[in-house]
This record gives C-alpha cells, structure tokens and sequence, in this order.
C-alpha cells in the first residue's frame, strides 16, 4: 500500500456527491467527474458509496496491462494515470479490463477519461479534492496510520478476490472490524449495515 | 510582503506569506491553498479570497478563486474551524452563481401586470417605486405597505431591512422568511433560556456520549455537520435519530425512531416519563437550576410508552431505550431542525425536547447542551437585529416602551413615530389577499415557491396594487412584480452572518458586481432618500451600516459591540454575546449555570400533545412531509440554475412505501386538500409506510407547497409544512408526470475540452507519464 493514499470508508457515506462535484473542479479534468456514486441497495436503504480508481498494485494496473498502446502509465509513487491523450485510440480495453468498473470512454472524443488521483494537487503535497471536501470522510486521503490515529480501531483491506483471481490495490477500503475477510470479497467489501449483508 | 490582506482595489487577498496563514494552520498550503506561482502556468495571478458558504447555516469557509481580470472563477477548499476544508456540493458549486448568464443587470419595471418587464433605468424604478410608496400610504395608511426580508442577507443588510421599514416607510409590516425556518426553536429558547440561539458549538459534538438529532436530515441539509457525527460515533456516542425516514444518518444510528410527523411533543413527553419513573433526573440540577419541573412531571406522567407507541406508530420498547441512553450518558447533546420546528406545535416541540434535557442536567457544559441547525445562512443572524416583525435590534421587543426609547435614541427619531409590532410572513400573505396590505417590497426571498398553499400565496401577490423584489436572479416571486432591483450576489461585498451556533463570521467581496447591479445597501439608502429620510440612510457600505449595528446592540443580550471586520479576520468567528472589544465571545453558553432569565434559572414549560391542523380522514389518510434535498437550497432560485446540482437533482419525486405498489418511477398523484400534483414515484422502505415525502425546491407544476397547509403555530407562526393529510394515487401514464421546471437559465458546468493536440503542461515532473492536464 502506498504511504499516502485514498480510504474508502461506506458506512460514512451519505450520497451527497460532494465528491462527483469536486471531482469536476479538479484542474486535470476540469467539467467531467471521474467518481461515480453507487446506491449498493437502492429500494431498501439508502446506503451509497463513491467509486474511485482503485490504483491495482499487484497485478499492476490491469488496464494498463491490456492496453495495447502503451497508453496509461503507472507513476514511480504507485499512481495509475488516465490515458496519454496523445497515445490513446479509445478502444474501451481498459474499461473491460478493469475489476472495479472504473474507467470511461469519452465517446466523442475516443478518448478514456480516469480517475488520476488528482495528480495535479498531490504532486504538490495536497490531497486529491474529492477527499478534501468530503463532509463526511467516507474519502479520506492519508497514511493508514492517521487514519486509525482519527479512527480508533478501524480496519481496512487493500486486497480483493475476482473467482480465482487476486488483486491488491493502492486504494484501500475500511471495513468492519469484526467482519473483516481476507481478502475481501470482490468490488464491494463486506459491509454490513443495520445488520443488512449489502451482497445478497 | 506587506500584512495587510486588502489589495488595492478594497478585495480581501489571501497573503502568500505562510507566516500570513489564517489561524490554526500550519502555513498557507495547509489553508487549502496555493500559491499561485506554483500553480498552473495559465492559472497563474490567481487570488484566493477567503470566504463563506452563502447557503446553509453552517457556514463553512471556502476560498473564492479569481482570475487576473479579477472575476470569480472556482472554488479551493479552506481549513476554516468550522469545516475543516469540507464542502457539501452546493458549496463547491456556489460560485457558479456569481458570473451566470442569468444574473439581473438592469432593473426591470412595468406600470401593470398586463405588460411584460422591461428593463429601465434605475432612476425610472427608483421614481416609479417612492410614487408607488406615496400615493399607497397616502391613500391607505402606512401599514398599508410591507417589506418582507430574507435571511440569506448579511445582518447589517437585516438590519437595514428593519430600520427601512420602520423610519424610511414608518409601517409596521416587516417581517422575513426566516419566518419559515426556525422561529419555533427561537421562540423555545426565548422561554425556557431568554436568550435565542443554540447553547453550543458544533465542536461540543465531538465530546459528547449521546447524540440526539430530533426532525434534522442532517446529511442531505447540514452535509459538513455529518463529520462532527460521525468523530462523536468514531469515540463511541450513542447516536440516536428521530425521523419518519432512514435518512443516511439514521441508517447508521444507534437508534432510529421513525415515528409518525406531528408527534414529536408525545414522543418526548414519553420518554421524559420513562427517564421520571427510572429515576434518571438529575435532582441536584433540577432543585438549583431550574423553575417549572413540577407542573412539567407532573404532565408527562400522562404520557407512558404505551400511549407514545399508539400515537407515534412506533414500539414502546424505543421510548424507553432512547430516556436510558440520553438520561444515563455522561453528557448528552440534542439537535434539532426543521422536522420538529415546521408545526402548529413547533414551540412545544422544542419546548419538550429542552425540557429533556434540563430534566437530566444535560445543559451548559462541553459535551452537553442542545441547540438548532440553521437552514439559511444567516437564519440566527437574520433575525437578531430588527427584521422580524416584533422584534428591535439587538432582539429588543417592540412592545417594550424602554427598548423602544432605547432605539429611537440611536435612530434619532421620536419614540412616537416608531411603528408597533407587525404580523408575521404568512398573515402578511392573508393580508395581502384581504387588501389590508396594498404595496408590497420583497428583499431576498421567494414566498412563491417557499411559502405552503400556493394557490393562497398567488391570491395575494396578485392583489396587490404595487409590488417590487430585489434579487439577483429573476425569481418565480420576482416575476410577478411591477418593479425588480438587481442587486448584488454574496461575493460581490462585504458583511457577517451569524451561524447556527451563533458565530459571527465575515463574508468578504470577491469580485466587483456586474455594471448595473448595485447593492441592497445602495438601494434601500437611495430609496429612503427619495423618501425622505437619506439623513437616517448615510451609508456607505457595509462597514458603516455595521458600525450602527453594534452601537444599536450595546448592551442588549445579543450584543455585538465588540465585534469588529478586524477581529473576525483575525478570528475566524466571534460568538454573541461579545460586549467589548477584548471579549472572547461565548461559544458556550450557561457554563456558570445561569440563563439569561432574571433568575439565572431554566424555566420548564408545560408541552400537551394535540393533533396536526389538517385532519385524517377516509378520504385523506396518509401523512405528506417536505424537506429538502442536498443538491438544492430553499426555494432553489439559485441552485436550480447550476448544471452540476440540476444533474445530480434534475426534478422532484414522492417516496412512498412498496407496501402501495409503485414501480419505481411510475407516476404518482398526490393529493390533499389544496389541490393534487403528480410526481415520480421513489420506492423505498426507508419511509413509513403512512407517510409520502417531497422535496419542495421547486415551483408548480411540481411544487410541494402547492399541497401542504398554511396553518400557522400560534407563538412563533411558523406555517405546518411537515404534515398535512393526504392520499396518494396511480396517475396513468408517465408522460402525465409534468416535465421538471428547471429554471430556464440552467447552464451546464464549463467544461474543459479534451484534445488531441494538448501539450504536457509545463510543469509536468519528469519520468511521472502523463499528469496529463487539458
């Protein structure tokens, strides 16, 4: 897990996207949002949870394994980058590709568009807007030791399984302690809410 | 690098230096800035202008980002104590307000409502609106005019309102729409405390061991406020949630009480009846703080669980877990918001809440109190000084002839000219219909999306003979007028709101208005000079108007005296009482265990539960309740014209339960005793099934208030939004759902377009790919 990097926490959520609206203000995509909101058990509940780039470490970034212009580039500190506009053929390779539904193909464009992780804030020590306005800090961007230093005794999980396939990512997400599962189930954590298993 | 943060041309900037960085910061980046050197090269003389939200009572602090041609361009979070850097979505969309399309830039005018506006002059609308005002109050008397305020002004704008209506008009009819927010709990603390704001900071949260939050939807209204909840949950607070839905705060608390709307007062009276017979008072407190707590124990010994459960719908069980948790909790905090203030009993409701927690000592220490979320944001300061219609500056009563005297002194004008007390909004509206007001000024407000029964509200504004807005956009109020001021938006000046733990905060000018646009300040003093009065009106600016403001507050409870621009720069936020210029403020209040009744003591009010004022019956037996929705703000004028917040909210719903067998989606027509709508249906079981909520952000033809009732509470004469009777029905086919009435400026968000040819930006660090930025 990289030092600093993003938590994802769904029992803070309150589907506010105060993210989506940061994501659009953040100067390397500035007027597109490259978060996205889940309602995990619309109808029933009105749990939510933000979906961001989970920045896959190992495998390295499947999407920019696949991609078959050598387009996304994997930064020394662990950050998966959205496609090199200048390399980028929009072939959807990484959407397919990806475990976590993350990238997006800007269609007019042939472009892919992804979650950079604010690269243009965290290369100078900020964090990425999403986790800085976050009312609540279901985003929250740190060491996991601050986080648990804010959080006492939160735990988190940075590694999920696909049927037989196993990915640990540089985003990490906090799950309930007395339910953690390692690894974690896949694309969602285990996460109970009032007692409700939001995988049925 | 010079200290002072005013540029040249009077903007408040924030100083590159890190030793210049706001308070409790470690230096300017960790303010949530940048410096603009190090930015982006084509972003580069940017300045960062510290400021406020404009919207909620919150009131977090953010930097307005403005360009080298000196206009308002984007948002940067600041690590303001309130909000740590956070933002809600409305926030970070809010400076789209500043340079939108649709913004007003020259007054509009028309002589009758069979002409359409037109734009003018200003001197043309200022003549046409003073010979209005004349040959008004000449032909009908004064009180024959109005001015209706609004509580997103700053305060010196609200006290100007107050000193306008009552020395430039001499009417007695003024009044705000604060009136519709939270009046209830004002009225409940002015009872039981005599002072009217909460009694903590929000910062208490974090130190308490239960929290209660009673009717207060607070992720999708207070977004920012979710953090001091969920730090309290992080150390281990009972979180306990009263409210007919799951609301994402509820769905994560200890205790969710989803009772029936319109049963708050039972419900508490209950459970202060469990918290007597279990013996969980706090004796000690109860003997020395006190008055009232017999004929109060003796009341809500008529109300047992058993009879909470049968009219509140809810398990017995509940009322007694919830008196154990509070009563028993070390310290325990209780919030509430408009769920328990929008009632014909919403005094008593607050009334019973403050009686819990006197009742098990949970008053006046870090950790333990009570206090009211704000809806607007200055919904505290907007009535502390004059705007209300019985209340004087300094929240003088108007009835009081010594706070009368006092007043006149500081006006300059005889005791015998200051006009009585006058009605509140919603009579105003009644008055209106009755011909008893003819002329009418509306500053800040949009009574016809956010006052109950449209039909009536229309009748009104419609009967009237004269009727002029000041705005900055062209509201659905607006548009009904003969006259239209535009005036300035919140970035374009200066002044303070007072939040809802009654920290005064300063909203600094980002950007010069557009040509055209003048600021209420302006207008209100011009048109008093055209009256008559320009000797009273010799402002200029916000700072001078405050100046008056804090000499007319002296020595009153609500006292500004020692506040000033300068110390709330330096601040951050000062809370009242504040009476000279080394007070600390009082972010706490009662720590000495005196209130500000003459006695020091807490004075216990009896609550009886009585039923909402719109009767069930066969024909109308489901409750309907309002309430917002994040991504929109009161009567949506503004936000229903930013691309981002219409995207994520483009149009209104009903939730109803699956038990009525909707689809979701389907159509659904609502139906109450004031007419019937149609909504898409949002299923969802996290609403009781007796119940059917809607957002009321927009006007007709989906406008919830043209379904709720305006049956008033008769202290604080807040209107009942939150429960009238109602039934629900299959509405056909869904194009019969009418299309959403998104205000017709709504721009989308200024995208970036993606090319090909972008260049790396200069300063892309090498050998890191592509931080690509387009």
């Amino acid at each position: 897990m990289m030092g600093r990097t993003m938590f994802i926490d769904p029992g803070r959520c309150i589907g506010c996207q105060a993210c989506v609206s940061a994501c659009r203000e953040c100067d390397s995509h500035r007027g597109k949002s490259m978060i996205h909101l889940d309602y995990t058990d619309e109808g029933s509940s009105v749990a939510s949870l933000p979906t961001v780039c989970m920045h896959c470490e190992d495998p390295v970034a499947p999407c920019a394994e696949v991609c078959p212009a050598d387009a996304i580039l994997v930064t020394a500190d662990g950050v998966v980058q959205q496609a090199d506009t200048t390399r980028c053929i929009g072939c959807a390779n990484c959407v397919n590709a990806c475990p976590f539904g993350v990238p997006k193909i800007d269609l007019q464009a042939k472009l892919q568009m992804k979650c950079n992780l604010c690269y243009d804030r965290t290369a100078y020590g900020l964090a990425p807007m999403c986790a800085t306005v976050c009312p609540t800090g279901a985003l929250f961007y740190g060491t996991v030791e601050e986080l648990q230093a804010e959080r006492p005794g939160v735990q988190v999980a940075d590694t999920f399984v696909f049927g037989e396939s196993e990915v640990r990512t540089g985003v990490a997400m906090v799950v309930p302690a007395e339910r953690v599962q390692w690894p974690v189930p896949g694309g969602l954590p285990v996460v109970e809410i009032n007692g409700k298993d939001v995988r049925r | 690098m010079t200290a002072d943060p005013r540029a040249a041309d009077g903007r408040t900037v924030l100083p590159l230096d890190p030793s210049l960085a706001p308070p409790g910061t470690r230096g300017f980046r960790d303010a949530g800035g940048i410096p603009a050197d190090q930015w982006h090269a084509d972003q580069n003389g940017e300045t960062l202008v510290p400021t406020h939200c404009c919207f909620c009572g919150v009131q977090c602090g953010m930097y307005l980002r403005v360009d080298r041609g000196g206009k308002v361009f984007g948002v940067e979070p600041r690590n303001h104590d309130i909000n740590r850097m956070r933002l809600c979505p409305k926030g970070i969309n809010a400076y789209q307000q500043v340079n939108h399309p649709d913004r007003l830039t020259a007054p509009l005018m028309r002589r009758s409502r069979d002409e359409e506006l037109r734009e003018v002059s200003w001197d043309e609308a200022l003549d046409f609106t003073v010979s209005e005002i004349r040959r008004i109050q000449q032909e009908h008397g004064r009180d024959a005019f109005g001015v209706l305020g609004g509580a997103s002004l700053f305060s010196e704008k609200t006290y100007l309102v107050g000193k306008f209506a009552r020395v430039a008009l001499k009417t007695r009819h003024v009044d705000y729409n604060g009136r519709l927010c939270m009046v209830s709990a004002a009225g409940a603390n002015k009872l039981a405390f005599n002072i009217d704001r909460a009694g903590n900071p929000f910062s208490d949260i974090l130190l308490t061991d239960c929290l209660l939050l009673a009717g207060a939807n607070v992720g999708e209204c207070f977004p920012v406020l979710t953090q001091y909840v969920w730090g309290a949950r992080d150390r281990g607070a009972t979180l306990i949630v009263v409210d007919p839905r799951e609301t994402a705060v509820a769905r994560t608390a200890d205790i969710h009480v989803a009772l029936k709307s319109g049963t708050d007062s039972a419900f508490f009276n209950a459970v202060l009846h469990v918290v007597v017979e279990e013996g969980l008072t706090d004796e000690a407190y109860l003997a020395d703080h006190v008055t009232g707590w017999e004929e109060v124990k003796a009341n809500v010994a008529q109300y047992p669980p058993s009879r909470a459960a049968e009219i509140c719908g809810i398990p017995a069980e509940q009322v007694v877990q919830v008196a154990r948790a509070f009563a028993r909790a070390p310290k325990a905090m209780a919030f509430h918001a408009r769920g328990i203030e929008h009632h014909t009993q919403g005094v008593e409701n607050c009334l019973s809440v403050i009686n819990l927690c006197a009742a098990t000592g949970h008053i006046g220490k870090p950790g333990a109190g009570y206090g009211t979320l704000t809806g607007q944001g200055n919904g505290q300061g907007g009535r502390e000084h004059g705007q209300k219609a019985d209340l004087l500056p300094g929240g003088r009563s108007i009835l009081n002839e010594e706070h009368r005297r006092q007043i006149c002194e500081i006006w300059g004008i005889e005791e015998s000219e200051l006009p009585a007390a006058g009605t509140s909004m919603m009579e105003m509206v009644w008055q209106m219909q009755r011909r008893e007001i003819r002329g009418l000024i509306g500053i800040c407000n949009n009574p016809f999306v956010s006052l109950p029964n449209y039909a009536v509200v229309k009748e009104g504004y419609d009967t009237t003979e004269f009727h002029a807005q000041f705005d900055f956009f062209l509201s659905e109020t607006a548009a009904n007028a003969h006259v239209v001021f535009p005036v300035t938006i919140w970035a374009e000046d200066e002044g303070v709101m007072a939040n809802a733990e009654a920290r005064v905060v300063k909203h600094n000018k980002a950007q010069e208005p557009p040509a055209g646009v003048r600021t209420d300040t302006w207008v209100m003093c011009e048109l008093a000079r055209r009256l008559g009065a320009g000797e009273k009106f010799a402002f200029d600016g916000s700072r001078e108007v405050f100046d008056e403001l804090r000499r007319a507050s002296a020595g009153t409870i609500i006292d500004y005296s020692g506040i000033t621009y300068e110390r709330l720069e330096e601040t951050g936020g000062i809370a009242w009482p504040c009476p000279s210029t080394d007070h600390p403020g009082t972010p706490r209040l009662f720590e000495d265990g005196r209130t500000y009744h003459a006695d020091g003591k807490i004075h216990m009010q009896v609550v009886e539960w009585h039923p909402p004022a719109d009767p069930y019956d066969d024909a109308h037996p489901m409750t309907l309740t309002t309430g917002r929705t994040v991504a929109h703000f009161l009567s949506g004028n503004q936000t229903r014209r930013l691309g981002a917040l219409v995207e994520q909210t483009p149009r209104p719903w009903a939730e109803v339960h699956p038990s009525h067998g909707f689809r979701n989606g389907e159509p659904v027509r609502v139906v109450t005793r004031r007419g019937s709508e149609v909504f898409p249906a949002l299923v969802t079981e996290a609403i009781r099934p007796d119940t059917v909520f809607i957002p009321y952000h927009w006007p007709v033809p989906t406008a919830a208030n043209a379904l709720t009732i305006d049956a008033l509470d008769p202290r604080s004469k807040i209107p009942e939004y939150k429960v009238c009777a109602c039934r629900i029905e299959h509405a056909g086919a869904i194009d019969e759902v009418p299309a959403p009435p998104v205000a017709p400026g709504h721009v989308a968000y200024p995208e970036t377009q993606v090319s090909r040819t972008d260049p790396l930006p200069p300063t892309a660090p090498q050998g890191r790919g592509t931080s690509e930025r387009s």
